[in-house]
């Protein structure tokens, strides 16, 4: 099994790890690293639990081949605790109780993280497809929605 | 079966080339959104070497070139939709890539991986070849670097599978600035708007002037082993008045020009109705628009 060793930023952090060549994004920042605030769902891209931002764009960390972080700034949510943004989309999503089983939660502000960065003030239906990308399973989408519509109005 | 054993990330398309024809045996990987969970479930296997092409400048970037616009094969679904030379010359593409999947798979999946794919339901397919697009390849079989390039219909071969040579890298795609005049409609069919494959999609392009369609290009998707032409639509297009007579005639044509398969997505019958009811709506809504 090849194992090869990539160098990149992990919430600000120089981070140095040897991974599988064929090892996800996801597993190594839940397995190597050990954040595990970023969730694994389907592994096939549909659900967005995953999500993450690399080098500014969000992306579903379990279709990111983890070497292809070699040389690049990867953002988890665990990062949003020193992100003024982030911090606000956290606090809005406690505010409006935007939680329910809290699985989808890390992808669901993540995600909204990117799309606020782009478009400090979606309508609605901007957040819902900004957001299409996340599924709840809970079906708590009109929180959710509720919740990042509040972190644009501060 | 040789397992994976070796991981190379070429800085140049030059160096790319070269490790290709020596290594042999390699997979590449662009955005890996379609790799990564065709591996999983054991659709791919990965060769003997993995390739990033990631790290290869020539491969990215939105240029004109004389009338041609190039779209290096790296460019994301995102990159693509928010370039102005894309927005303007081109907004089939902008709107085709609102229809794509997710925001997050639209800012890693690749113009050119959608291409290699070749899946019969690729979301930029039947756009590109409405667009009139060209790939462009490169290999390195000897000591000069050795390019061509092909209409994409031609690229694709089946589900999957494609004319690209094993020690050939597809680096961009070519489309020409469209003339006045030019109107162009994507409808891609599926349950929702987002992260759903389409049961069938439809693209329609061409010259209208004085109410008269020409040099028109339609195109389908899902409803083949690969994306197809729609000869026979054209053919009842070309020249033609948009007319209410004319557009039954085409709609006609293309249900008759399809063979598509029953599978989960759709029924064989119902692809075949909804390429006959979507077509005509389309042409309905180019002749009222114009």
């Amino acid at each position: 099994m090849s194992q090869q060793t990539i160098n990149f930023t992990l919430n600000g952090v120089p981070t140095r790890v040897s991974v599988p060549v064929q090892m996800s994004a996801l597993e190594m920042i839940r397995n190597v690293t050990g954040l595990t605030g970023t969730k694994y769902g389907c592994g096939e891209g549909e659900c967005g639990a995953c999500t993450i931002i690399l080098d500014g764009v969000s992306l579903n960390s379990c279709l990111l081949f983890a070497v292809e972080c070699d040389g690049r700034q990867v953002t988890t949510v665990e990062g949003l605790a020193d992100d003024p943004l982030g911090r606000r989309i956290e606090k809005a999503f406690v505010d409006a109780g935007a939680v329910q089983c809290g699985f989808c939660t890390p992808g669901m502000v993540m995600q909204a993280r990117q799309l606020l960065e782009r478009n400090p003030r979606p309508s609605r239906e901007e957040i819902q497809r900004g957001i299409e990308g996340n599924l709840c399973r809970c079906t708590g989408y009109v929180k959710i929605i509720d919740a990042i519509e509040a972190a644009t109005k501060e | 079966m040789t397992a994976l054993d070796n991981y190379v990330a070429p800085t140049s398309l030059e160096q790319a080339v070269v490790q290709l024809q020596e290594l042999g045996e390699v997979t590449i990987l662009a955005g890996g959104t379609d790799l990564m969970p065709q591996s999983h479930a054991g659709r791919v296997k990965f060769k003997r070497t993995l390739m990033n092409i990631r790290r290869i400048p020539e491969l990215r970037g939105i240029v004109r070139e004389g009338d041609e616009i190039r779209i290096g094969a790296l460019v994301t679904i995102s990159e693509m939709m928010a370039h102005p030379l894309v927005r303007e010359h081109l907004p089939l593409l902008v709107s085709a890539g609102d229809h794509f999947a997710s925001d997050q798979i639209r800012n890693a999946g690749t113009v050119g991986g959608n291409i290699c794919n070749a899946s019969p339901a690729g979301d930029t397919l039947v756009p590109l070849m409405v667009l009139g697009a060209h790939v462009e390849l490169a290999s390195k079989p000897d000591d000069t670097l050795f390019r061509r390039s092909m209409p994409l219909p031609e690229f694709f071969v089946g589900p999957g599978k494609t004319r690209l040579a094993p020690a050939e890298l597809l680096t961009a795609v070519r489309l020409p600035i469209p003339p006045k005049g030019f109107v162009a409609r994507f409808h891609k069919f599926g349950t929702r708007p987002a992260l759903d494959i389409s049961a069938i999609s439809i693209g329609v392009a061409g010259v209208l002037k004085d109410g008269t369609f020409s040099q028109v290009r339609v195109a389908f998707g899902a409803v083949a082993p690969t994306p197809v032409c729609g000869c026979a639509t054209e053919e009842a297009l070309e020249g033609k008045k948009l007319d209410a007579a004319t557009i039954a005639a085409a709609a006609r044509a293309a249900q008759d020009e399809v063979h598509p398969i029953s599978d989960v997505r759709a029924s064989a019958w119902y692809r075949k109705e909804m390429i006959h009811n979507m077509t005509k709506r389309i042409l309905e809504d180019v002749s009222a628009n114009h």
